[in-house]
């Protein structure tokens, strides 16, 4: 079979493709975005007429896919970590009803934080909703694992939740593809109560639920991917999870550790599997991408058993992604002296592209909110978010998806004036809606700035669901037409633009303002495109 | 064979096409390889790096050790010194000389150029004007591989090959202008 090189999102989705799904969803979040853009430039994927448009959210995306599911063909959905919170109610309820077609939610964690607000390891999801967690440490892995991942979720009709660090997510490597499986058939379930998460139903699904998850721990689909290697020298033993079993075999150069190694990917595990490790050994490093997620189990509240080393005991860093050289510190290995940066290297921090019509509408906002003094700005999740850093100072918030809106509302009720939402289109159709009703209802004195660029900027120009429906939604929703305005962010129009703001501020009332003007990146792909084109 | 290389520059000066060029030569040569990129956020005028770690022997870890890099291209010169920390004793850092100046507190070009040259096996070279001698104003990225390509233990012919694969799709003229600024910068390298 051929073989591809290609990151590790991409070698999800081409498993994917290559497992017989008939249906990817996925809204844009780093990072997660490849695995959906990898399926929309797939042909393979086209002509079958896989799905594979973005959705409008996570939440919508876990819920199009479990319908794909109840209709009995695979389904995929993908998310950054975050994302996993706005889907989380569907998703820990997917485990309740269960499946029909193989469900596979893969969540891309970011320790380290380098696009992202949390580091928090999605893992605790997988057990938090009692399904199987795969967390594979190679492209190779992730690519067959995925083919595992849709034969468990079948065999137990379970959603299986598929965990990714950024490490695995961006990075290349070469991958030997597999025979290709066919699409399921539309099928619907069995039992046509299965959905029905009506308390009488859900009590007796929470039942095989829970059975279910003892009983796939000894599945040796599951148990596969964690393997014991035993060492010659038992003073240690090390268990390591997911990308940090590369790091430790860094360390000793490629070849087989001396000492005893259990290789968790896959999740839950019996016993037993522990059991093997820990007998042998007189103390366990445990080495995990993440959260002490494992190392908690095993010290247990009492933590008086075997001797531990981990994040909680500080040998290894409590807080982010690992590396080579904090694993080579944890076994002990001897650290050898580097060079080091020299002091006239300065941070280069992110900020907005030259030319950017966000930049503009900052600098109308700064001038009229001037007056009333710092402190009345609430922005959300996007490129907008870098006006926080010099020379804008322009934000106060920035804290998830939405919460620009619902948080000028709630400073609004405690008497805050002006109170000023940031948010950019995409954002505002993912989670921003639904805030703006609850301002309409309540007629909140709150102005609402929606920076408009008819893309999803940050994570590289995926289409947004917003383009060309934001006056419609917001005058859906009740917003009064005359104070729905629209503005040109640019430098000519500074002045009239200002003044839009000053009026809008003084309305005691909820106002809508749009700040309209594309991408400059989007921009100039679609003119280099209709060049070539042409 | 093994040649662990750290790219730099800043997000949007083209790092990933010369990564690209290096690993599709790598596959040609049947080697193993992984390359760690960033994307997302520090995609926006940021610095940005990618590891790229070719060997003939299977790799482990997707991120280069401190002390393990044998080579650094860097297409802006404060962005070379960001990762010396990974740097060999005996590696080489090859950069261009245009600073990219985004940041109110960028050092003098004076400065940058004497930290440079407290590294024993360094190579400076002004990759926009020679990609703009040489005809191709918007390759001194692929001026900057060239002038590398010295340091990778690859024929300069897999490099030439995969500029070929890797511009194909945009036309003959452009795989031209690429192969010449790869050239260039081949032959601004003391050999």
């Amino acid at each position: 079979m051929e073989k591809l090189l290609l990151l590790g999102d991409e070698a999800i989705a081409q498993a994917a493709l290559d497992s017989g799904m008939s249906g990817m969803y996925a809204y844009p979040g780093t990072p997660s975005t490849e695995i959906m853009e990898y399926i929309q430039a797939s042909s393979d994927a086209r002509e079958r007429g896989v799905h594979m448009m973005w959705s409008s959210n996570e939440k919508t995306a876990m819920e199009a896919a479990l319908g794909m599911s109840y209709a009995g063909k695979r389904a995929m959905v993908a998310m950054k970590h975050v994302g996993l919170n706005v889907a989380a109610d569907g998703f820990i309820n997917s485990a309740m009803t269960g499946v029909n077609g193989g469900l596979i939610v893969v969540a891309a964690d970011d320790p380290s934080m380098h696009s992202s607000q949390n580091e928090q390891d999605s893992r605790f999801y997988g057990k938090f909703a009692m399904v199987p967690v795969f967390e594979p440490s190679s492209q190779q892995e992730a690519y067959e694992m995925i083919f595992d991942a849709f034969h468990i979720s079948e065999k137990y009709r379970i959603p299986v939740l598929f965990r990714i660090t950024t490490r695995l997510a961006h990075s290349r490597a070469s991958v030997q593809r597999k025979k290709a499986l066919k699409e399921k058939p539309l099928s619907i379930p069995s039992d046509p109560m299965s959905f029905v998460l009506l308390p009488a139903i859900a009590r007796r699904k929470y039942k095989t639920l829970l059975s279910s998850y003892e009983t796939i721990k000894s599945d040796s689909k599951v148990s596969v991917y964690n393997q014991f290697t035993n060492g010659g020298n038992h003073e240690m033993g090390v268990i390591t999870c997911g990308i940090a079993y590369n790091y430790l075999l860094e360390n000793f150069n490629g070849k087989s550790p001396d000492i005893p190694v259990l290789k968790i990917a896959a999740y839950p595990f019996t016993k037993e599997t522990i059991r093997e490790i820990t007998s042998l050994c007189r103390s366990v490093l445990i080495l995990e991408e993440g959260a002490p997620f494992i190392e908690e189990y095993l010290r247990g509240i009492l933590d008086d058993g075997l001797r531990i080393y981990g994040r909680l005991d500080g040998t290894v860093p409590r807080d982010g992604e690992l590396n080579p050289a904090i694993v080579g510190k944890a076994l002990g290995l001897p650290v050898s002296s580097v060079r080091e940066v020299p002091s006239i290297v300065k941070m280069r921090p992110p900020s907005f592209c030259k030319g950017c019509g966000h930049g503009d509408m900052f600098d109308a906002l700064n001038e009229a909110i001037r007056p009333f003094g710092p402190g009345h700005v609430f922005a959300d999740i996007g490129c907008y978010t870098l006006a926080a850093l010099p020379p804008y100072s322009a934000i106060n918030s920035c804290v998830d998806m939405g919460a620009s809106v619902t948080m000028s509302i709630g400073a609004s009720d405690a008497g805050l004036f002006p109170s000023v939402a940031v948010i950019g289109d995409s954002t505002f159709t993912h989670s921003g809606m639904t805030g703006l009703l609850d301002a309409v209802v309540k007629k909140s004195a709150v102005t609402v700035i929606i920076s408009d660029n008819s893309t999803t900027g940050m994570t590289g120009g995926q289409d947004s669901q917003a383009t060309g429906r934001l006056a419609a939604i917001c005058e859906g929703i009740g917003v009064e037409t005359e104070h729905l305005r629209i503005i040109i962010p640019l430098k000519k129009n500074h002045d009239e633009n200002v003044k839009v703001m000053k009026e809008e501020f003084e309305y005691k009332g909820v106002s809508v303002i749009i700040a309209q003007r594309e991408c400059i990146q989007t921009a100039s792909r679609r003119k280099r495109n209709e060049a070539a084109n042409k | 064979m093994k040649n662990d290389i750290i790219l730099s520059g800043v997000g949007g000066q083209g790092i990933l096409s010369i990564a690209a060029a290096i690993g599709l030569a790598a596959v040609e040569n049947g080697l193993f390889l992984k390359q760690s990129e960033v994307h997302g956020m520090s995609q926006r005028g940021g610095d940005v790096q990618s590891h790229l770690r070719i060997s003939d022997k299977p790799i482990s870890s997707d991120l280069i050790p401190y002390g393990f890099a044998d080579l650094i291209i860097s297409v802006e010169p404060m962005e070379s010194l960001r990762y010396l920390p990974w740097l060999s004793e005996k590696g080489w850092l090859v950069t261009n000389s245009n600073p990219f100046i985004n940041i109110p507190d960028y050092p003098s070009a004076e400065e940058i150029i004497a930290e440079i040259k407290k590294i024993t096996n360094h190579l400076i070279i002004d990759a926009d004007n020679i990609a703009k001698q040489s005809g191709s104003a918007r390759s001194g990225n692929m001026v900057i591989l060239g002038a590398a390509s010295p340091y990778i233990d690859m024929d300069y012919e897999s490099l030439q090959n995969a500029v070929k694969k890797l511009f194909g799709k945009k036309g003959t003229e452009i795989v031209e202008a690429n192969l010449r600024a790869l050239q260039s910068g081949r032959d601004a390298t003391p050999m």
